[in-house]
């Protein structure tokens, strides 16, 4: 089975965000980029796929040259190569499209993508990917088995989760419980030796519109101080969220 | 040309959503000086969709269609974009709607903005206000294409009633094969869901242990809430990892909600920072919710949830 995971590079969860030229763009200055978490699940399950049923394994990002790094990273954790697109993702259509185009060129039967990356939070390229390529689409997958070309897969869904039956190829948007947390891993000193022989391939992007436009950023409003109430007077919080926040 | 807007149901009801989603339709029709067509699939009876300013809806009824199928559930609204030649189409920001939008994006050739929490602020270019990282900061977002769609975020708009009523269509579309085949659903049928409900009692590992959830299921119940969790809880398997908030867990954006036992930390936060009001109650004063929060109570839960249910209990009966 040949598998793509679908890496994006964002900044770790604790960054300051900030922006610079007018609001226009991210401020990367002191940030930490990582791997998505939620591509970090994808990853880890495509390592047990390799290990446990014989697959390869490609990560792939869209981006400039300062996504390297996390590429090799997901080299180190065991991925057998990675391809960079040489091109600044500007919206999640334009990603999408030139993951198809990778995905057209490579022939895979399984793209594990994450549900959603923690910068923009669009949720969007896993199932364009899916609509471009004509795969079989499960979002929100919580646990993933293939046997040949049969899969079935677990979906949380809003109130539960979803057992569904679908057939390769498939694209999932993959989270937590994919794997195990536990099972998460930590780049050792050998995969990191490992991962800078393997190969990286940059390739240059298909032309492709911007079907939408980052305007500019805003942040918001400083919040005031908390109200605090005394836990002996919680008369005044029934109060207060009555006639106050008109929230009950 | 008219905006189409997906109003979603579960077993023939609609989902608060989808009168929200047909609110904002309204407002985004009233700034183009145009109609607002509902596509319902198995809905059981949609004239109140009239009274959030839908005009016309396209009623699906197909027994295919009962279980989601998001491939399908895609092709269906693009076939009712096409009959309506919409321009602009609505979703809200429920799973499934998520699971559907991006298929139904790349079959309409249409751009499509998520998270979305306010009307358009222009319709020339179509801009949009949306939330990124996490709810830290606003994206403004125009979108370029003839046909747009936008993931309206849940609980961000609001409903709006408009007095008027719906005329009402059969629409027959025709069904794509399924690809993917739900076997079996596990899911909670009599409790509210965290994606649908206004008010969210959440709990973390300041309640030391799952036998002491009997008081945060009652304070929901008093309150009509769905529950939640922070995510220690649900490893630990105290409770179902469904109701796991925070970054890795599902986005909340009640009006308000509750965390009790809770730190607070920014992984949590993440999940929950769309949510417009935060009380929290804790026995640390330093514990970093409160700088998010809006009211309060430094003390022992195990004291403060059970006279709180008391309070809300006499307030209840007065209403
Ligand atoms: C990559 C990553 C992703 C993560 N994603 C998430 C996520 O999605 N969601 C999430 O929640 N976390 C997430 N976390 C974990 C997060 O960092 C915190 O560890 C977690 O939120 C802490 O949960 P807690 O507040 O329940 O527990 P604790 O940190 O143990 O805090 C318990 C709180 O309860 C208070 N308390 C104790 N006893 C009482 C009492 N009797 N009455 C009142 N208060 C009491 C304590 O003062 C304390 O503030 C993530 C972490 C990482 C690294």
């Amino acid at each position: 089975m040949k598998i793509l995971v679908c890496i994006s590079h964002v900044p770790d969860t604790t960054s300051k965000i900030n922006f610079t030229e007018g609001d226009t763009k991210f401020d990367t200055n002191g940030v930490q980029f990582v791997i998505n978490p939620n591509d970090e699940f994808g990853l880890t399950r495509a390592m047990w796929f390799k290990e446990k049923q014989g697959a390869s394994v490609t990560v792939v990002n869209v981006g400039g040259p300062e996504t390297e790094p996390t590429l090799r990273k997901a080299l180190a954790i065991g991925a057998d190569e990675a391809i960079r697109v040489n091109t600044e993702a500007i919206d999640g259509f334009a990603v999408a499209k030139q993951l198809s185009k990778v995905i057209e060129d490579g022939g895979y039967d399984l793209v594990i993508a994450g549900r959603e990356s923690i910068d923009y939070n669009g949720g969007m390229v896993p199932g364009m990917i899916a609509g471009l390529t004509n795969a079989n689409f499960v979002n929100n997958c919580i646990s993933l088995e293939v046997e040949g070309t049969n899969a079935t897969a677990i979906r949380e869904i809003d109130g539960g989760k979803e057992t569904v039956t679908t057939s390769l190829p498939l694209v999932i948007g993959g989270q937590k419980g994919l794997v195990e947390e536990s099972d998460l891993r930590i780049p050792n000193m050998r995969g990191i030796m490992m991962a800078r022989k393997k190969p990286l391939q940059v390739v240059e992007p298909i032309a492709t519109e911007a079907e939408t436009s980052s305007i500019k950023f805003e942040k918001p409003a400083p919040k005031g101080a908390v109200t605090l109430v005394s836990p002996d007077n919680l008369d005044e919080l029934v109060n207060l969220l009555h006639n106050e926040a008109k929230v009950i | 040309m008219s905006v189409l807007v997906y109003t979603e149901s579960e077993q023939g009801k609609f989902k608060k959503v989808a009168l929200e989603v047909a609110s904002y339709a309204k407002a985004v029709a009233n700034q183009l000086g145009t109609t607002v067509t509902a596509v319902t699939i198995n809905a059981s009876d949609a004239s109140i969709l009239g009274n959030y300013g839908v005009d016309k809806v396209l009623n699906v009824t197909n027994e295919q269609l009962d279980a989601f199928n998001a491939k399908a559930y895609a092709d269906v609204i693009k076939q009712a974009a096409e009959k309506e030649d919409a321009k602009v189409v609505i979703v809200s920001s429920s799973a499934d709607s998520k699971y559907l939008a991006p298929l139904l994006a790349v079959g309409l050739h249409a751009g499509y903005a998520t998270n979305v929490i306010e009307a358009p602020s222009s319709t020339s270019p179509f801009t949009v206000k949306r939330t990124a990282f996490t709810n830290k900061a606003f994206n403004i977002t125009t979108i370029n294409t003839d046909v747009k769609l936008v993931a309206v975020s849940n609980n961000s708009f609001g409903l709006v009633e408009n007095s008027g009523s719906a005329s009402a269509e059969d629409f027959a579309p025709a069904i794509p094969e399924f690809g993917v085949h739900v076997q079996s659903v596990d899911k909670a049928s009599d409790k509210v869901s965290i994606a649908d409900a206004e008010i969210v009692v959440s709990a973390g590992r300041g309640l030391k242990g799952p036998e002491n959830w009997g008081m945060i299921e009652e304070l929901a119940d008093v309150l009509g809430a769905a529950t939640a969790c922070s995510k220690p809880v649900s490893d630990l398997g105290w409770r179902p990892h469904s109701e796991h908030v925070g970054q890795t867990g599902k986005p909340v954006a009640a009006n308000l909600y509750i965390a009790i036992g809770i730190s607070g930390a920014i992984q949590h936060l993440a999940g929950i920072n769309a949510s417009k009001v935060k009380v929290v109650i804790n026995t640390d004063p330093e514990a970093p919710f409160f700088k998010a929060a809006d009211y309060g109570v430094v003390g022992d839960a195990f004291e403060v949830v059970p006279a709180l249910i008391e309070k809300l209990k006499a307030f209840k009966a007065q209403q």
